[in-house]
């Protein structure tokens, strides 16, 4: 592991040139794999997840369906490789938590009580990891959603809010996660204003609160927009060959 | 002609009346899927770009029969929804141990949906002209929601594919479509239709698939020689 930067901001900007209510680059791709029913690729600053979505389908075991709607099964995963220090694979404290609240977080927009008995399965793969790993997921898995045809009321969109250096900031990176003061990821329905995830480690004042939870709005706006541009892209291409 | 593409949670107007793939909030109508907009006088609609396909009783669908009990077949009728055949449903009346002669397990069958009971129990119906198991040809699955594409207007395009082909074509409601006819036929009429699934949006659908058909008809004939 590296050592602790002297400074996370610098005179307002920060160790990768960004400032404090700035996003990294996003690039959101729908519909990558053949075999999944809806899937998403996204590329965020140092994130690279693929998401896929098979479903609705028979739920199994069968002690699990539920006569008036679908369940959804949410599975968040780390590759061996992406971190510096190799990750151990398979499932751990860490990503079960992950993976409950990122199903937590979409299961508002879903509408199951079309799909009785059924279950709708999401996969997350994280391929490479830098900080905000499960707000990638959950802005990913929103994508494969709506790419496997299920019917929902909004998409989600989701980004990680903190504080460094006595500065609130938006998008953090590993950097500012590893030794900033505060890490808050948020997830929310951007057209309503809905949020169905909110998360915090560290601390901070209420007044910091307030203008963190005012850049995730904001920020989630952004991620909201290319959501939607990746499905639309997705559907211009299938037309122009 | 481009066509309005939406996504799940797009407002797509007040005071009209919201029909399939769309849901209303405070009388204000917004799509539930990611597709395309369809708007009549008075109705707008949202037709899915993908998903399963959901049994609606009176399709016609075609079955594969995964199971045979003692009083019904169980189908696998391409949905998440298995479909149930009851002996009492059957045209004939046949006896309990004769049921494995009359449809095998494995094998496909024209079956009509006549109920869906709560909690989404399909139960199916051999009471259409057109029901029968499949003893001859090939059946061929696509997204169900590329259907309307196969058929197109009016049954334009199938019965263009019909005409030009000369392969008999059934579609099912549920993404499945059986071809009978000499190999050839089957093959070309197969491959014309999977070219329709992978190009359903494209501008004057009708012009390139009648194009594709002559191209390899004259390709094929070409070879014989």
């Amino acid at each position: 592991m590296q050592n602790r930067p002297e400074k996370l901001i610098n005179d307002g900007i920060r160790l990768d040139g960004r400032g404090p209510d700035e996003i990294r680059p996003i690039k959101i791709e729908a519909g990558v794999l053949n075999r999944a029913d809806g899937s998403c690729y996204i590329e965020w600053g140092g994130n690279k997840v693929l998401a896929a979505v098979y479903g609705p389908r028979e739920a199994h075991p069968r002690h699990l369906q539920d006569s008036r709607k679908a369940i959804i099964k949410y599975r968040y995963n780390m590759a061996s490789f992406s971190v510096e220090d190799r990750k151990r694979p398979g499932p751990d404290r860490r990503s079960v938590e992950i993976s409950k609240v990122s199903r937590d977080a979409l299961a508002p927009v879903l509408m199951l009580e079309y799909f009785p008995r059924s279950s709708i399965d999401i996969f997350v793969e994280i391929l490479q990891a830098d900080a905000g790993t499960r707000t990638t997921g959950i802005t990913a898995a929103s994508v494969a959603l709506a790419d496997a045809g299920i019917p929902m009321k909004n998409l989600v969109s989701a980004i990680s809010v903190g504080k460094a250096d006595g500065e609130v900031i938006l998008d953090l990176i590993r950097e500012e996660d590893n030794y900033g003061e505060a890490d808050m990821p948020v997830a929310m329905i951007t057209e309503t204003g809905d949020i169905t995830l909110l998360q915090m480690d560290g601390r901070i004042t209420g007044e910091e609160f307030i203008k963190a939870l005012n850049f995730a709005k904001k920020g989630c706006e952004s991620v909201y927009k290319l959501q939607r541009r990746s499905l639309i892209e997705k559907y211009e291409k299938s037309c122009s060959d | 002609m481009r066509e309005e593409v939406v996504i799940p949670g797009c407002f797509l107007g007040e005071s009209v009346t919201a029909g399939e793939g769309t849901f209303v909030e405070e009388n204000r109508v917004y799509s539930m899927v990611y597709g395309l907009v369809k708007r009549d006088k008075k109705e707008v609609e949202v037709i899915p770009l993908s998903g399963k396909y959901l049994p609606k009783a009176g399709d016609l669908v075609i079955g594969k029969v995964i199971e045979s009990t003692f009083s019904m077949w169980i189908m696998d009728i391409n949905s998440p929804y298995e479909g149930l055949l009851r002996l009492s449903n059957y045209p004939k009346r046949i006896e309990k141990e004769d049921m494995q002669k009359e449809m095998r397990v494995g094998e496909m069958v024209i079956t009509r949906i006549k109920e869906v009971e709560f909690p989404m129990r399909i139960n199916l119906a051999m009471d259409d002209r057109k029901c029968a198991v499949i003893r001859e040809g090939v059946v061929i699955e696509i997204t169900h929601t590329k259907i309307p594409r196969v058929i197109g207007k009016g049954g334009s395009m199938i019965n263009l594919i019909k005409k030009k082909i000369g392969c008999n074509i059934f579609i099912g409601q549920n993404g499945r479509i059986w071809l009978s006819g000499s190999d050839e036929k089957i093959e070309l009429a197969a491959e014309t239709i999977l070219k329709i699934e992978r190009e359903a949006h494209a501008n004057r659908l009708a012009d390139r698939i009648d194009r594709f058909i002559r191209e390899r008809k004259k390709g094929k004939g070409k070879n014989a020689k």
